[in-house]
């Protein structure tokens, strides 16, 4: 369960935002969404513990989190703008690399089902390099599904996705809400999750 | 899924398997971008040489330069391969995961650390002896050279690490890392070079190399906490 | 008691007036104190026997030597205050420091360089103090560098404060290690630093321009705090409503 108290960003001498207060219960996601240059971007990294807020707490299963947090760092998948991925290694040395960073150092065969599971299987071994904007996305996927995190932050997720790539995370979402997981998404892409599942805020 | 959620709690103190995956990782993607280490190889060779271009090849003279400019040139190898070190992660958001990976990230960085001195630190120490045949300077000043470099090398990278997180990503990234970093390389270049000169004067180049080790058992203690907390400071 | 004044004063509102009221008295004592040390030293204090009239420097140099050193000190002092609880006036104080503890640095250099010509008859020497020094002047040039070249405030507070830190555990294994090096190559015995027998009245003279480098400093590092703390501040109303701010 994640909560905000009073949160306030600063950029230079301007507030991006304040006094910004929400719930987030196991089950839900919250939908961040404003024009650019708002805030989305700095709420979610300070939602996932990256930067400090400059007034206001962040409270991740009723406890106050500083950044940086072990309790947040053992619970989190943050997936940013930028995919995380080596040009040098291939999709699935990559794949295998970030799930092992997590501090569970995977299977072979979980991760080959994973990159099939998202349309990567003749992928795998392709330098990242020669991979679309949106393959690389898709590896992305792959790692939120082998994580199986229970506080996801994604910025922008549907970026460079194709249609069935956006069917595929609003499945995912969804499956992820119902176990009971908490999410946090700044996105403008209809997911089409049930209402009592969407907490909406907007910024700016 | 269940069995991923155990590993994060488990990860949290791990600090062997957190150096390990840092380390095999950046190994692997640079042995991949070997034309790049065979660059810096060359930058150091390429500026070893410059010197008695520059003054004299009276032998004498540059036996007794001989030390001075290899220790000086590895400081500047050390320094151009620096801001490397965290600005491809920084750039495609790798360091983020890193910094919320459950693994410590002084673990983490060490990792990095390590692979950063065996792509730049051992083979420079592998090669100065070689280069030190340029010189004119005898067997016993070549093999202590090497020993000196081979202990003083990863002191460069671990301090040179803080500086490469404390600028990462700004504008003038590389030239500021040198002015924060070469004041802190005083101590390791003077008693690195200075072990050549004491094992010519007859002293012996014992005091030199412990002093130098005890460098680097500090720096191998101290240096990963300042660098984490300076990748930190970047990315907030 | 005593506990709860201080807290008070930890906020830039507080502290800006507070600091007001401060810059004067330490000017006029560092004014005054700077005619006796230099009265002392100048008038009072004896010829020496070895070095004639140039040894008079040292009333200058020495102290402002001192200075660079324990302002380094100081501004590591704060910058640990500013990381470990994350306070801005902190980090203000310890920004306000470095210019200052850099121009100490700069004109002992220059007053030892001075020192040096008549005396040894040469400006720069390779002593252990005068080489430490140079490296001194390079790592507050350094920590006033990374002010410089990151925009945001809060980033540059703690990645300076980190800078100074790091600086400050390796000033002593830096001078250590310059010394090492200086007596092992010791050819004649050069020393720019080497203090004449001190009469009693050149110790006096010493201690008075210490003090008022002293005071000099705290005058000056508090006025530019003034100055930071407007800029880095002056979104807020407070600032707005200062006569400084409203005349302008």
């Amino acid at each position: 369960m994640l909560e905000a108290l009073d949160l306030a960003a600063r950029r230079g001498l301007a507030h991006l935002f304040t006094g910004l207060c929400f719930r987030v219960d196991p089950g839900q996601v919250l939908v961040v969404t404003g024009a650019n240059g708002t805030g989305k971007t700095t709420l979610l990294r300070m939602l996932a513990g990256l930067s400090m807020p400059s007034h206001g707490e962040i409270r991740w299963q009723g406890k106050r989190v500083a950044p940086f947090a072990t309790a947040v760092r053992a619970a989190i998948a943050f997936a940013g703008h930028l995919p995380a991925l080596k040009d040098e290694l291939t999709a699935e040395e990559n794949l295998a690399s970030l799930v092992a960073l997590a501090g569970a150092p995977p299977a072979r065969e979980a991760i080959r089902q994973a990159l099939d599971a998202v349309a990567l299987s003749r992928q795998r071994a392709l330098p990242a390099r020669v991979l679309s904007q949106g393959q690389r996305r898709r590896i992305g996927l792959a790692r939120l599904a082998v994580l199986g995190r229970s506080f996801w932050v994604l910025d922008e997720p549907v970026t460079a996705l194709d249609a069935a790539g956006t069917d595929l995370l609003a499945r995912m979402v969804a499956d992820h809400l119902e176990r009971g997981g908490v999410a946090v998404a700044a996105t403008h892409a209809p997911l089409g999750l049930p209402e009592s599942r969407v907490r909406p805020l907007t910024l700016g | 899924m269940s069995a991923p959620n155990a590993a994060p709690n488990a990860a949290a103190g791990a600090i062997l398997p957190g150096v390990r995956w840092s380390l095999v990782r950046d190994l692997k993607i640079a042995l991949r971008s070997r034309a790049e280490l065979g660059v810096q190889l060359l930058f150091y060779v390429i500026v070893v040489s410059l010197f008695p271009l520059a003054t004299t090849p009276e032998r004498t003279l540059l036996a007794t330069m001989g030390p001075g400019v290899l220790w000086v040139a590895a400081l500047l190898a050390s320094l151009l391969s620096l801001p490397r070190l965290f600005a491809g992660d920084h750039a495609d958001g790798t360091l983020e995961q890193i910094a919320l990976s459950p693994y410590p990230l002084e673990a983490l960085v060490s990792g990095k650390i390590l692979a950063h001195w065996l792509t730049t630190g051992l083979p420079v120490a592998v090669l100065a002896p070689l280069l030190g045949i340029q010189y004119a300077m005898d067997a016993e000043s070549l093999i202590v050279l090497a020993a000196a470099l081979l202990v003083g090398t990863p002191i460069l990278s671990l301090l040179g690490a803080i500086g490469a997180a404390l600028t990462l990503g700004l504008r003038a990234g590389g030239s500021l890392l040198a002015l924060l970093i070469l004041p802190l390389y005083v101590p390791v270049l003077i008693f690195g070079a200075g072990s050549v000169d004491a094992v010519r004067a007859g002293l012996g180049a014992g005091a030199n190399l412990s002093l130098l080790g005890a460098g680097l058992l500090v720096a191998v203690v101290g240096a990963p906490f300042a660098a984490a907390a300076a990748v930190r400071i970047a990315l907030d | 008691m005593a506990s709860l004044n201080w807290f008070k004063y930890a906020s830039p509102v507080a502290f800006f007036p507070l600091a007001g009221r401060m810059i004067p008295w330490f000017s006029w004592a560092a004014a005054i104190l700077t005619a006796v040390g230099l009265y002392i030293g100048l008038v009072m204090a004896p010829t020496d026997f070895q070095q004639g009239e140039a040894y008079r420097i040292i009333f200058i140099h020495v102290p402002t030597a001192w200075m660079s050193m324990f302002l380094y000190v100081v501004m590591a002092c704060w910058s640990a205050l500013a990381l470990g609880f994350g306070t801005r006036l902190s980090a203000m104080m310890a920004q306000a420091i470095a210019p200052t503890g850099a121009l100490m640095t700069f004109v002992a250099l220059w007053t030892g360089a001075f020192w040096g010509r008549p005396t040894w008859g040469t400006y720069w020497a390779w002593d252990a103090r005068m080489t430490s020094e140079l490296i001194l002047l390079f790592l507050y040039l350094g920590v006033i560098a990374l002010r410089n070249a990151i925009d945001d405030p809060r980033r540059a507070d703690r990645a300076c404060a980190v800078l100074s830190l790091v600086g400050v555990v390796n000033i002593p294994i830096i001078y250590f290690s310059v010394k090492w090096w200086n007596t092992l190559h010791q050819g004649s015995s050069v020393s720019m630093t080497a203090a004449p027998q001190m009469a009693a009245i050149m110790v006096t003279g010493m201690l008075v321009m210490s003090f008022a480098a002293w005071f000099y400093a705290i005058a000056v590092v508090l006025a530019r705090l003034r100055t930071i703390m407007i800029d880095r501040e002056r979104g807020a109303a407070w600032v707005a409503g200062l006569p400084e701010v409203r005349n302008a």
